[in-house]
């Protein structure tokens, strides 16, 4: 546990310190997406990996935080600056509200058929967006007022602390969860529900409050983007690549495990920038993404943080044989 | 006005059903390659969408290259997209062993994303779409001008469809394909072939596949990324029938495009795939098994 701690002061230090060390806009560009996936893929994570349930339809929930945020600074007059951050809980709570009624329905279904409910969800929420032009602007986007006095090497800077601490508040509530009762109850679902809700575990609460959990910080996530980016399009933030990216790095890191989704986000994250950033107008990136996909789906399924451990674990007992 | 409004709204109402069945009749022939590839493998091809897509950008080359028209490329291109999806099958599904359902979800998502990305690279993402003859030619029954090209697209599933039923219902193929459906390990127990029954009904799913999108590619203009709108509907059409039955998933087809087309002429275009969703969660809030389905008690 010691040990672990050591290793983990350099990695938050870094983390931390990133804006100092490196104030460069197109460097911190990259963190504040890098960081953005480690919150997703930690928040997907605790629905997904934690009860095995998988919604591959979260960019709604990150479509939706971003149309809240924009629609609130818009029709309230806030000033941009620090303020609107504070905003962001709101949105969570709004969010929350969402995931209740859409959980509720979908989480009466199971294995492939909620799959499948979770992309129409998905795409209904896009279609809103696009449709109600009177509120949302329909295809033509909406923009959101942005502080013009932060300039040059800082513009970045509060967005990056604020997706920082949406990673961290996920990664505690993770961790949180993991330890407690509630988290035994979500694997015992992933691993046989009706068992699991024949020894007592309350098996609907505890998915439908996973849910929100994980689609609140989605939401949170997508206000902060939306703050960030300044002009959103419905199909830019109910994006399905947005949706499967925060699936594919929980699946590289490993599923269910607390560092996974980090580690999986920190891996692909920059490398799907660079690679959209140079070969993003021919579409290429997206088979370069499908190769990586197939490669660890069909070669890692596990993932890398528990293959890794299993290595470790067997390497201890090779030694302790001898 | 006041008279004429209803009666007209009521004419343009039966032309939408009508349009809408013949409409969903090629959506239940894409359809039912997904819930027959669900039936088999319990696997959900979220790549049969970029499938589709594919298929209509190899009936656009052919005419492209040698002026064949689409519906005669289907000669060349169903078999072609059958080899492809047995190809697919043995390389990229057979090999996932543990957590089949959801580790198949992500793969075929991953193989939809291929597909566009090469598709994007080789035509671009500029439009296009399926020139014949039949594509604006139309002809009137009682008063309703229909298009020739949905009534060929609707015989052209009826007829792949009847096919399908003979094979599933009067061939010993059929035989061991329904009842890996039913259940694989006691199928694999009296000798059927499973994994090469698995591979053959996913080049079946696939080639349908290339048949919608020659119907889907006349009757709409289309680009690499038209995947998504695709696959959401398909999706919805096989939950709404029930994961794997193929009688629920051609009337979920049905009634969809139905109440879409009806939609789209009664409230306005822009909701119409709104419903189509509005519809999935209705059903779900009484039926979580969709109309045709079983329930569904295992782990995922």
């Amino acid at each position: 546990m010691k040990r672990k701690a050591l290793l983990l002061l350099p990695v938050a230090a870094l983390a931390v310190l990133l804006p100092l060390v490196a104030p460069d806009p197109s460097t911190t560009n990259i963190a504040v997406f890098t960081m953005m996936y480690v919150g997703l893929a930690t928040a997907w994570n605790i629905m997904g990996g934690y009860t095995g349930y998988i919604s591959l339809g979260h960019a709604a929930f990150f479509g939706f935080g971003a149309y809240a945020l924009g629609l609130i600074m818009v029709h309230l007059n806030i000033t941009p600056g620090y303020g609107p951050f504070f905003l962001v809980p709101v949105v969570g709570l709004l969010t929350a509200v969402l995931a209740v009624g859409i959980g509720w329905i979908a989480l009466r279904t199971r294995a492939a058929t909620f799959v499948i409910v979770t992309i129409a969800f998905m795409f209904m929420m896009q279609l809103l967006a696009e449709n109600l032009v009177k509120v949302t602007g329909g295809g033509g986007g909406l923009g959101l007022p942005y502080p013009h006095d932060w300039g040059g090497d800082f513009f970045n800077t509060p967005y990056y602390y604020a997706m920082l601490v949406l990673a961290v508040l996920g990664l505690l509530t993770s961790w949180w969860i993991r330890r407690s009762k509630f988290g035994l109850g979500l694997l015992a679902i992933r691993d046989d529900e009706d068992k699991a809700l024949a020894v007592g575990v309350p098996t609907r609460t505890f998915k439908l409050t996973a849910y929100v959990i994980s689609a609140v910080l989605v939401g949170m996530i997508g206000a902060v983007y939306a703050y960030y980016v300044t002009y959103i399009y419905p199909q830019f933030v109910v994006d399905p690549l947005i949706g499967i990216s925060m699936v594919l790095m929980a699946f590289l890191g490993g599923l269910g495990t607390l560092s996974g989704p980090v580690i999986g986000a920190l891996l692909l994250e920059p490398s799907q920038l660079e690679f959209a950033y140079r070969f993003g107008a021919s579409r290429l990136y997206l088979v370069f993404y499908s190769a990586i996909f197939l490669i660890v789906i069909l070669l890692l399924p596990r993932g890398i943080v528990p293959s890794v451990r299993d290595l470790i674990g067997r390497r201890r007992t090779a030694k302790g044989v001898t | 006005m006041g008279a004429f409004a209803p009666w007209f709204k009521m004419t343009l109402v039966l032309e939408a059903a009508v349009l809408g069945i013949l409409t969903g009749g090629v959506y239940a022939l894409m359809a039912s390659g997904l819930t027959l590839i669900f039936g088999v493998m319990r696997i959900i091809n979220v790549g049969q969408g970029a499938l589709v897509i594919l298929g209509a950008y190899l009936s656009f080359a052919l005419f492209r290259s040698w002026h064949l028209d689409p519906l005669l490329s289907l000669v060349i291109t169903m078999p072609l997209m059958f080899g492809i999806g047995v190809l697919l099958q043995i390389v990229f599904i057979r090999p996932l062993k543990t957590d089949r359902e959801a580790l198949s979800v992500l793969v075929t998502y991953a193989l939809a994303l291929g597909i566009e990305g090469v598709l994007g690279y080789v035509f671009t993402s500029n439009l296009v779409q399926l020139r014949a003859w039949y594509e604006t030619a139309s002809f009137a029954v009682f008063g309703f001008h229909i298009t020739y090209v949905y009534v060929f697209g609707f015989l052209l599933c009826l007829a792949i469809l009847g096919a399908l039923f003979l094979v599933l219902y009067r061939t010993s193929f059929g035989g061991a394909l329904r009842a890996t459906m039913l259940n694989r390990t006691a199928a694999q127990l009296v000798g059927v072939d499973v994994d090469r029954v698995s591979a053959i009904a996913f080049g079946i799913g696939v080639a349908t596949a290339a048949a919608g999108g020659v119907i889907f590619g006349i009757t709409n203009a289309f680009n690499p990324g038209s995947h998504y709108d695709l696959i959401s509907r398909l999706l919805t059409i096989i939950v709404l029938g029930g994961l794997g039955s193929l009688r629920g998933a051609i009337i979920a087809a049905l009634v969809m495009l139905v109440t879409e087309d009806i939609t789209a002429v009664v409230i306005s275009p822009v909701w119409a795939t709104f419903v189509f969703f509005v519809i999935l969660i209705v059903v779900l809030i009484f039926r979580p098994q969709g109309l045709f389905g079983v329930r569904v008690r295992e782990r995922i």
